[in-house]
């Protein structure tokens, strides 16, 4: 296993945040500078690390992550309509929620591993969906999703006399909208500092146990190790990950609808995870961003905005580039992303991450033979 | 180990750095702000967003609501015959484009998640500067699309949607409606089927387990229990349940007469065909024969159930086949461009678009507040549904709802829905206070 210093991971965290935050004009070029997309990429990051810290560690591989973020989502909502318009009371009500509804789940799935825990989880979620879209309705709002009225309680902000004046008022932190660039760059800085607590994890004994459950829990049983606690804490630990993002995409648009925790939403963190790397840092990062830009930019592609981009094309040539990927843009965007992952998954098989650590591997070959003699003994 | 090792030049390099990081939010601050209102167009053309079910249950209905949009587009900038611009009195369009700026359009795929259509919407809003959004094919689309409109200070113009929440307790003053709702299905198709099926009958319900399918079930009932039928028993499906030979299977000894499907899309294409597979209706209850009635009908769920239909009663918003200048001219030009006949999602919207644009140009501008002004109790003619206003109390349109049934001896596929009645106005007014909900203010800051 690569050791690294305190100070290499406080390098890397340094870079990681620069990257998040410069995001706006980085991705400029790409067409994906707007605040929605940017705020998407952040939150699905944090999502997407929370689900690493099961699935890339433990190897728990967990099919109903949605539910901790719908749980996430609902709670949030609700502490807009009863509490404050802040995001400080939302953040905490959907972490607390979602962790204690992760607890209860998983204290039943992970009695089960392998595929039997996926099925599980798979269930329940689906079983929270179910009871989201209908059963819950005066909860969840069913179909319609939960919003924010005129008509809200918000105790915390009636009583401190901060009262809404002319439309329903937009969630803030202490005065800092949640919409636009402002939303953006609060996210931001919470995925940075969910990454970091992540990277502690990874580096941590913790993180050792969670890695020893992966490769082998019946020898870490005979060790002396009870494994059940630490999958336990993991999958709370995610799920309260699951449950941030729940609330901040409830904050940086305050609706929460029950399709967010169908099964089609826990498949997606899956294959953002697999996509960008699993058990990877930065991997399942990359790959949410990845899915999320395929989502917004690629369906947005219609015939008449392919003719502009081949308008450089003699007549023929264009219409006939046009015919040839209209098929892979707008409504056949799934299928392009579906082509994606298959390659990824066929010649990379450890994601997005070890195609750039191939990269790398070509330029520092030199450097690579001394790493052998640095093989511990064993003792 | 030590954690930091700064010396001079490694302070200097870090604060720079940092400082820089801290400076990079401001500069996107002074520029968006500067407008009168949301997106407001500067240049010589305007952007509309179209956000429409590309993918998922209902991709059928958006792929028509698409090329009707698109259609209307063109008509709009003059290409083309012109279709409905021709027939829609006391219009101030001239096909120049709105306000002399050529329409242009960016799409979007809402996937009938609320989530994916705000996401798709705040894009068209953020990026694209969009000044107007519309389309969708589900109700719970729309109220979420809708409420994210009002927050971002445009204007929505909603495509197919059916529940009375829209323009009931989920309305909102950036938010208008042209389709019909469930309860003016209820109040139209009732004393159809008390003349066809008479007044002591017994129905059995069945119905779409969310928001949009109780919303149904309730203006069914009310109206069917005010004509003298009982209400042996309500059961709830689950959405996109697939098999519902086990909901089926009890109607049959249930001592019921009627099954009434509060079903859309393909729940009520399987339900129906099922139901009429089972035999319900070469059955006899109570000494009469057994009847199925789909309070919402739509031509491609026809085309889906395909033989199971003939007969049934239904209502619907329009029908291409309605002799009126306005279908006719709309029928043929978009015939003309696609090769075959408009659905009512595909209606609905070019509709939608029309009034929107003309709403401008009678406001003399794109801003929201004399847009919803000047849409707010419209009466307008010659849009294919004959004299319709937009009410300004709830933002939705009034005007003749048609009773449908499936055609006996069907020419095509596209000629299976035969129009039994054009229920008058007057007979599906309602109050606007019966729903609840607040309007609020009109927003068009971003």
């Amino acid at each position: 296993m690569q050791m690294t210093t305190l100070r290499q991971d406080f390098l890397f965290l340094a870079l990681f945040a620069i990257a998040v935050l410069t995001m706006p004009i980085w991705l400029d070029p790409l067409g994906a500078n707007y605040p929605d997309l940017l705020q998407k990429f952040a939150i699905y990051g944090i999502f997407a690390i929370g689900f690493n810290i099961l699935f890339g560690l433990t190897g728990y591989l967990s099919f109903g992550h949605a539910a901790f973020l719908g749980v996430g989502s609902y709670a949030a909502v609700w502490a807009f309509k009863l509490f404050s318009m802040n995001v400080v009371p939302a953040l905490l009500l959907a972490m607390i929620v979602a962790g204690l509804f992760s607890a209860a789940i998983g204290y039943i799935c992970l009695r089960r591993a392998g595929i039997y825990f996926s099925i599980l989880t798979l269930a329940f979620a689906q079983m929270s969906y179910n009871l989201a879209y209908s059963v819950l309705t005066p909860i969840t709002n069913g179909e319609t999703g939960l919003q924010l009225s005129l008509q809200d309680a918000r105790i915390l902000d009636r009583t401190f006399g901060i009262d809404a004046t002319g439309g329903i008022p937009f969630p803030n932190f202490f005065g800092l909208t949640m919409g636009g660039y402002g939303g953006f760059y609060f996210c931001a800085v919470l995925l940075i500092v969910c990454f970091f607590i992540a990277l502690r994890i990874d580096r941590s004994p913790f993180g050792m146990m969670l890695r020893a459950i992966k490769s082998n829990q019946n020898r870490m049983a005979y060790t002396g190790f009870n494994t059940r606690p630490y999958a336990m804490t993991a999958f709370i630990i995610s799920g309260m990950y699951a449950g941030l993002a729940g609330a901040l995409l409830a904050a940086t648009d305050p609706l929460a609808g029950a399709e967010r925790m169908q099964w089609t939403a826990s498949g997606e963190v899956v294959l953002m995870t697999i996509l960008g790397g699993a058990g990877t840092l930065v991997g399942p990062i990359v790959g949410a961003g990845v899915i999320k830009y395929f989502e917004n930019i690629f369906s947005a592609y219609n015939e008449g905005r392919l003719h502009a981009i081949f308008s450089f094309l003699p007549d023929g040539l264009e219409n006939f580039f046009v015919t040839v990927t209209t098929p892979f843009v707008g409504e056949g965007w799934h299928l392009t992303l579906g082509i994606a992952f298959m390659l990824v998954v066929i010649f990379l098989p450890g994601g997005l991450m070890e195609g750039v650590r191939r990269i790398r591997s070509l330029f520092s070959r030199r450097k690579s033979k001394p790493e052998q003699a640095e093989l511990a003994p064993a003792e | 180990m030590k954690l930091f090792n700064v010396n001079r030049r490694r302070f200097l390099r870090g604060s720079v750095a940092a400082g820089a990081g801290l400076a990079l939010p401001t500069i996107f601050t002074s520029a968006s702000r500067a407008q009168g209102y949301c997106n407001e167009p500067t240049g010589s053309s305007v952007v509309l967003g179209f956000n429409v079910p590309q993918t998922g249950p209902y991709a059928d209905e958006g792929a028509d609501e698409l090329r009707a949009l698109q259609l209307a587009a063109k008509h709009l900038n003059g290409e083309g015959d012109g279709g409905m611009l021709n027939t829609f009195t006391g219009s101030q369009l001239q096909g120049n484009g709105i306000l002399g700026k050529k329409v242009e359009y960016v799409t979007g795929d809402t996937q009938t998640k609320s989530d994916a259509a705000r996401a798709s919407a705040r894009r068209m809003i953020e990026k694209d500067g969009a000044l107007m959004i519309t389309g969708g094919s589900s109700s719970g689309v729309a109220v979420a699309v809708q409420s994210l409109c009002q927050e971002a200070g445009v204007i929505f113009m909603a495509g197919l949607t059916h529940s009375n929440d829209t323009t009931g307790k989920d309305k909102r003053r950036n938010g208008f409606r042209h389709f019909f709702n469930a309860y003016m299905s209820g109040q139209a198709l009732g004393p159809v089927l008390a003349e066809s099926y008479g007044n002591d009958r017994r129905a059995y319900h069945l119905t779409a387990d969310y928001t949009w399918g109780w919303t149904q079930e309730e203006s069914i009932k009310a109206t069917t229990e005010q004509l003298g039928w009982e209400t042996v028993e309500t059961v709830r499906t689950p959405l996109g349940a697939g098999d519902f030979s086990q909901y089926i299977t009890p109607v049959v000894n249930s001592g019921a007469d009627v099954l009434i499907l509060n079903h859309y899309g393909k729940d009520m294409v399987n339900s129906l065909t099922q139901a009429v597979q089972f035999g319900l209706r070469e059955r006899e209850a109570n000494g009469k024969d057994f009847q199925i009635v789909v309070p919402l009908f739509s031509e491609l769920m026809a085309q889906g159930a395909g033989e199971a239909i003939k007969g049934i009663y239904g209502t619907a918003n329009w029908d291409w086949k309605l002799e009126n200048d306005g279908t006719q001219a709309f029928t043929k030009s978009f015939g003309q461009e696609y090769g075959q006949p408009p659905s009512q999602a595909a209606h609905t919207c070019y509709v939608q678009a029309l009034l929107y644009a003309n709403a401008v140009e009678t406001a003399g501008t794109f801003n929201p507040e004399g847009v919803v002004e000047a849409l707010e109790d419209l009466e307008f003619d010659g849009l294919g549904n004959g004299p319709t206003l937009y009410r300004g109390a709830d933002h939705q349109c009034f005007k003749p709802v048609l009773v449908v049934q499936g055609k006996e001896e069907p020419q095509d596929k596209f000629d299976l829905l035969e129009v039994v009645r054009e229920v008058p106005t007057e007979q599906v007014t309602y109050d606007p206070s019966i729903f609840g909900g607040e309007l609020g203010d009109v927003n068009g800051q971003c």
